[in-house]
């Protein structure tokens, strides 16, 4: 029989796991002689323990494995669910190793005759892709009901009652608490929870390319999910096709075809595993109508736990008392050494007892909280990006001298995205795709008029207090594909001089625009003026600085601006239609891969007609073609190569305005370690470390409360009231002349 | 006067009827079906057979109003409508398009938007009922003149002013309280002290002005001077003929709000990271959540309705003159 453990037990293993549990109480023995700060806005007993404060803007809608998908999930899910792989923390690019995979998967490759092939050099010969997966054997899951059994074996909380519900407002508020040991079916039930038809996975089709057998499992589970609407899908009882169990520890994925990204999948949750049972646990009658389902209670084998989860106020992380032997690495970027970035090597993780998320809705009270020691990082807004950042003249960023003073640090990242203006290239004017080779070339000409007339360094500048590098193409750096120095510039738009890429101008652009047959902004042959229509969702009042300023580029051109400003299902509609003319356009890469971005511009992802990504509707037979190619490849000269041959493509056609590549400025405080930027890296939790003492500290000298505001208050308030209460008596006691003397009176 | 309210009880059918009619045309003129599918979908990867079985799956790919596939009544009642918004007489809120339930949702957060409203509704109308009549006590004297001019300059400054000041001087520079959180029990004092200063503070000048004129109507009526002549306190004249008598327009204000406390504050709750009801609505709209939406909606009207009777039967309490009927 499975071990079972009691919660209380539960509550007093959890500290002793706790690294520094007597360091830690100690420490908050001694802060509570010190007496509390009166503006903490943390609970008074968390004074002095190991616990990392941190916000949160926007609720999580989703944190079930099989439908999260946005940034702000993944700031929990990432900690509780560990899919086979992840990122290195430190390395960059970007490299993957396992996390609870006892290995890095070897792919092999079969023929559409069975036959093995040694490699996949070349791809039209793969029919077939086998991934087999071997887990470490011994990981535990963090203690939930659904493992507790009852002395005879069987699952204490398989047949709860409305009552048993009754006061029950998460999983750790259930008697009993039990794990069990990771196991591969887990990892292929939660494979099979993609084609689950009450979840809605957002990957459920681009993964069925791969895997058809997701589909017909799909068509299953409708089926079935029609005929009993209430009861739980026991998904062990249906195949899947492609997927399969190989022993306790092994399974194994056969995908049709090539997908080499696929092993960047493997890194997220979407395959991370779920235990057949606490899907089981989690259907029962009662269950959804208290929000106690995985959506909002995930689970796994992860470095914590989810302990507390009102999205509407604060999320709360707790370390996961079963979590496997894991290390901080050694090895990492050039600078990380010199960075204090390997001073942890080989320590156990997670460092950190517990994660606190608040939800703060308005940036100033987070930032305030940040500067008052309550948060211990923070993001900058553009209201404070004075306060806390200095702007050399070259560019260069440094803090602000209270910022320093205050021991807090600043790390920037180049985010792996990229903001582009799109160009419609089905529309007459700017695409013209359908017309002769003349006509779409007038329109290139136009396009790429227009990328050399807008100042992206000034929009950076004035707009984003030059938080985001000018793009060049659709990789931002970081990313293999990307070339930095003189072969990574857009030769349409820049020049290369002194060392950095300076832009073409205005006069080229008018150059261009005149070739375009736009001379001046005027039809060469009929005079009329050149209208550009802008759709945008941005119609705010602090948008409209923006619109101003495109305007005004599009002016110096000769080209009259029009905004078409609408909402963002209109706007939606008009991209799915064709009928949008130019726009503005972001992606934020799901993974580090070039074509995770270079896909955007792929012919068969049109938006128009097919809701593809590819909003501006580009097509171009040789840069499908070399993506095709591309897509396959790995990385290394071939691959670059190829690669550069796409940008040129695309600097060419200009479908695009290269916008740029944003940048994060995170600041955090001097008490925090083993921080690195680095978005693609979503499980850095379990990284960082606090320096507790350092925060008290810290705490204690930049809150003292200020007494003497009360006592002034109770003066001022004496000094009003004083005299109005003599008035009162004097009037009280006044005759009817209006005299309040006694002896008149009297 | 039970005969009166059971009427009223039931011309709000009507008026909850149209209100869910407006709300569910507004509501769908805006945002389609494939919209809302979109947005829980995600933009990134929603294909549109994920879309299509997205609406199948949450009702949202039957007709609007009439649906000619089926047979009899249910060409009325298997339709959007009916099943998006008629249901909520039985208040039957369902789930919100993410998953969470409704009902558990508004009950969970209305609680702190209490917590935070109703102290300020009653200290701010405690506040500015005895400033005004001391205003009026004082009346015609600097007192008053430098009083009623305090209260304009009070009502000229946004509350957002006082938001942003209040936190910044106390919680930042004084470092006396929280500048923003919120917690159960007792510990709550800690957190709603400020909120609860600044809105008070926020609403003194326009209440207290308000309240001045009312009473100084009052003050010159015969009745007062009847008070007076039989020698009573100008205190006890004010507080205890001249409040009395101004009450009717006084409750025509307050009474109606009461119910719709529990609908919280956007503004305060968002600044002070209360967890109330204060954005649910809002919060609902940009996420296309038509579900939380008109539910919220008709649990406004409901209470703004509540809001109407409780202050037609308070005007039976305050002045025995008046009869419902």
């Amino acid at each position: 029989m499975a071990p079972v453990l009691h919660r209380a037990a539960v509550a007093f293993l959890l500290p002793v796991f706790a690294r520094g549990r007597f360091l830690s109480a100690g420490l908050a023995l001694a802060l509570a002689a010190c007496g509390p700060l009166p503006n903490d806005p943390h609970p008074l007993d968390e004074r002095g323990q190991n616990i990392l404060y941190s916000a949160f803007m926007e609720r999580p809608k989703h944190l079930d494995p099989v439908q999260s998908f946005s940034e702000d999930e993944a700031t929990f899910l990432y900690q509780i669910v560990e899919p086979p792989l992840q990122y290195h923390y430190l390395k960059r690019p970007y490299t993957l190793e396992p996390a609870v995979a006892s290995e890095m998967p070897r792919v092999r490759y079969f023929a559409a005759d069975g036959s093995a092939l040694a490699d996949a050099s070349d791809p039209a010969k793969v029919a077939r892709s086998v991934i087999e997966i071997h887990i470490r054997p011994g990981v535990r899951y963090a203690p939930h009901p659904a493992f507790a059994r009852d002395e005879r074996g069987e699952p204490r909380y398989f047949a709860l009652t409305e009552a048993d519900l009754a006061d029950i407002r998460g999983p750790g508020d259930f008697a009993w608490l039990d794990s069990r040991e990771l196991l591969a079916n887990d990892f292929v039930y939660q494979i099979k929870r993609l084609a689950h038809p009450r979840l809605h996975s957002p990957i459920l089709e681009l993964m069925a390319e791969y895997l058809p057998g997701l589909k017909t499992l799909h068509g299953m589970l409708a089926e079935q999910a029609k005929a009993h609407p209430d009861a739980w899908l026991d998904l062990d009882a249906f195949p899947l096709d492609g997927v399969e169990v190989i022993d306790r520890h092994t399974y194994r994925i056969t995908l049709d075809g090539l997908y080499p990204q696929f092993l960047y999948w493997l890194s997220m949750p979407f395959f991370g595993p779920i235990p057949p049972e606490v899907d089981r646990f989690f259907s029962q009658p009662g269950m959804a109508s208290r929000n106690l389902t995985l959506d909002s209670w995930p689970m796994g084998t992860g470095p914590y736990m989810l302990a507390e989860n009102d999205p509407n106020a604060r999320m709360v992380l707790a370390r996961n008392p079963n979590y496997r032997p894991d290390a901080y690495p050694c090895e990492g970027g050039p600078d990380d050494a010199g960075a204090g970035m390997l001073a942890d090597c080989g320590k156990p993780l997670p460092f950190i007892d517990k994660v606190v998320f608040s939800r703060e809705r308005e940036a100033i009270p987070y930032w305030n909280k940040f500067l008052q020691g309550y948060y211990d990082a923070a993001g900058i807004s553009s209201d404070n990006f004075d306060q806390a950042v200095n702007m050399g003249s070259q560019g260069e960023v440094t803090l602000s001298d209270d910022m320093a003073a205050r021991g807090i640090r600043l790390t920037t990242a180049v985010s792996p995205s990229i903001f582009y203006m799109g160009f419609n290239m089905r529309d007459p004017l700017l695409g013209n795709a359908q017309a002769d080779a003349a006509e779409r070339e007038r329109a290139r000409l136009l396009r790429q008029a227009i990328s050399l007339a807008l100042d992206v360094e000034e929009h950076i500048s004035i707009f984003l207090n030059g938080r985001g590098v000018p793009a060049m193409q659709p990789i931002p750096p970081g990313i293999f594909g990307a070339r930095e120095g003189e072969a990574g510039i857009n030769p349409a738009v820049y020049t290369w001089h002194d060392g950095k890429p300076r832009r073409r101008g205005i006069d080229e652009a008018k150059k261009r625009l005149a070739e375009a047959g736009w001379p001046g902004g005027r039809n060469a042959r009929t005079g009329e003026a050149l209208i550009v229509n802008f759709d945008t969702t941005a119609n705010g009042m602090g948008d409209k600085a923006v619109v101003d300023w495109l305007a005004k580029q599009f002016r110096a051109l000769g080209v009259q601006f029009v905004v078409r400003a609408t909402d963002w299902n209109r706007f939606q509609d008009k991209l799915i239609r064709g009928s949008a003319q130019v726009f503005f356009m972001g992606w934020n890469a799901d993974y580090p891969d070039p074509e995770n971005l270079l896909f955007l511009l792929y012919g068969p992802q049109a938006k128009a007609g097919g809701q593809g990504n590819n909003a501006a509707n580009y097509v171009n037979a040789e840069y499908d073609r070399l993506f095709d190619r591309m897509k396959v490849m790995p990385d290394g000269p071939g691959r670059q190569a190829v690669i550069d041959r796409m940008a040129g493509i695309l600097r060419h056609d200009a479908p695009w305005v290269f916008w740029h590549h944003p940048k994060a400025y995170s600041l955090q405080h001097g008490w925090i370690k083993n921080r690195k930027p680095g978005d693609i890296v979503r499980n850095g939790l379990k990284y960082q470390r606090l320096d507790v003492a350092a925060r008290e500290a810290a705490r204690a000298r930049w809150n003292q409360p200020a007494r003497w505001p009360l006592v002034v208050s109770a003066l001022l308030l004496a000094a009003f009231i004083a005299p109005a209460i003599r008035f009162w008596r004097r009037r009280e006691q006044a005759t009817a002349q209006g005299k309040a003397d006694k002896g008149e009176a009297a | 006067m039970l005969a009166y309210i059971v009427r009223r009880l039931l011309y709000a059918v009507p008026i909850l009827l149209s209100v869910n009619l407006f709300t569910f045309v507004l509501f769908f003129g805006v945002n389609s079906p494939d919209d809302i599918a979109r947005m829980q979908l995600g933009a990134k990867y929603a294909s549109p057979e994920a879309i299509q079985r997205w609406k199948a799956e949450r009702g949202y790919d039957k007709p609007m109003f009439y649906n000619p596939a089926r047979a009899g009544a249910a060409k009325f009642t298997d339709t959007l409508f009916v099943d998006k918004s008629l249901r909520m007489f039985t208040f039957e809120f369902g789930s919100a398009d993410d998953g969470h339930d409704i009902a558990r949702e508004i009950r969970a957060r209305m609680g702190p938007s209490l917590a935070i409203a109703l102290p300020t509704f009653a200290l701010g109308l405690f506040a500015a009922i005895v400033l005004a009549l001391l205003l009026v006590f004082f009346r015609a004297t600097a007192l008053d003149f430098w009083g009623v001019v305090g209260c304009v300059v009070m009502m000229s400054i946004s509350s957002m002013f006082y938001i942003i000041g209040g936190q910044w001087l106390v919680s930042k520079t004084w470092a006396l309280v929280p500048i923003s959180s919120y917690a159960g029990g007792l510990d709550m004092a800690r957190f709603l002290g400020l909120p609860v200063l600044i809105g008070v503070v926020a609403g003194l000048g326009s209440g207290t002005r308000w309240y001045r004129t009312l009473f100084l109507e009052e003050i010159s009526r015969d009745y007062v001077r009847t008070a007076r002549a039989k020698g009573l306190s100008e205190l006890a004249v004010l507080f205890r003929h001249v409040l009395r008598n101004a009450l009717i327009p006084i409750l025509t204000g307050v009474v109606v709000v009461i119910p719709s406390l529990f609908l919280g504050s956007l503004v305060m709750e968002s600044f002070f990271a209360i967890p109330g009801l204060g954005s649910y609505t809002i919060d609902a709209i940009r996420g296309q959540d038509f579900t939380v939406v008109r539910s919220m909606v008709f649990i406004g009207s409901a209470l703004y309705i509540v809001g109407l009777v409780l202050t037609d039967i308070s005007y039976t309490v305050a002045d025995p003159r008046v009869r419902l009927g």
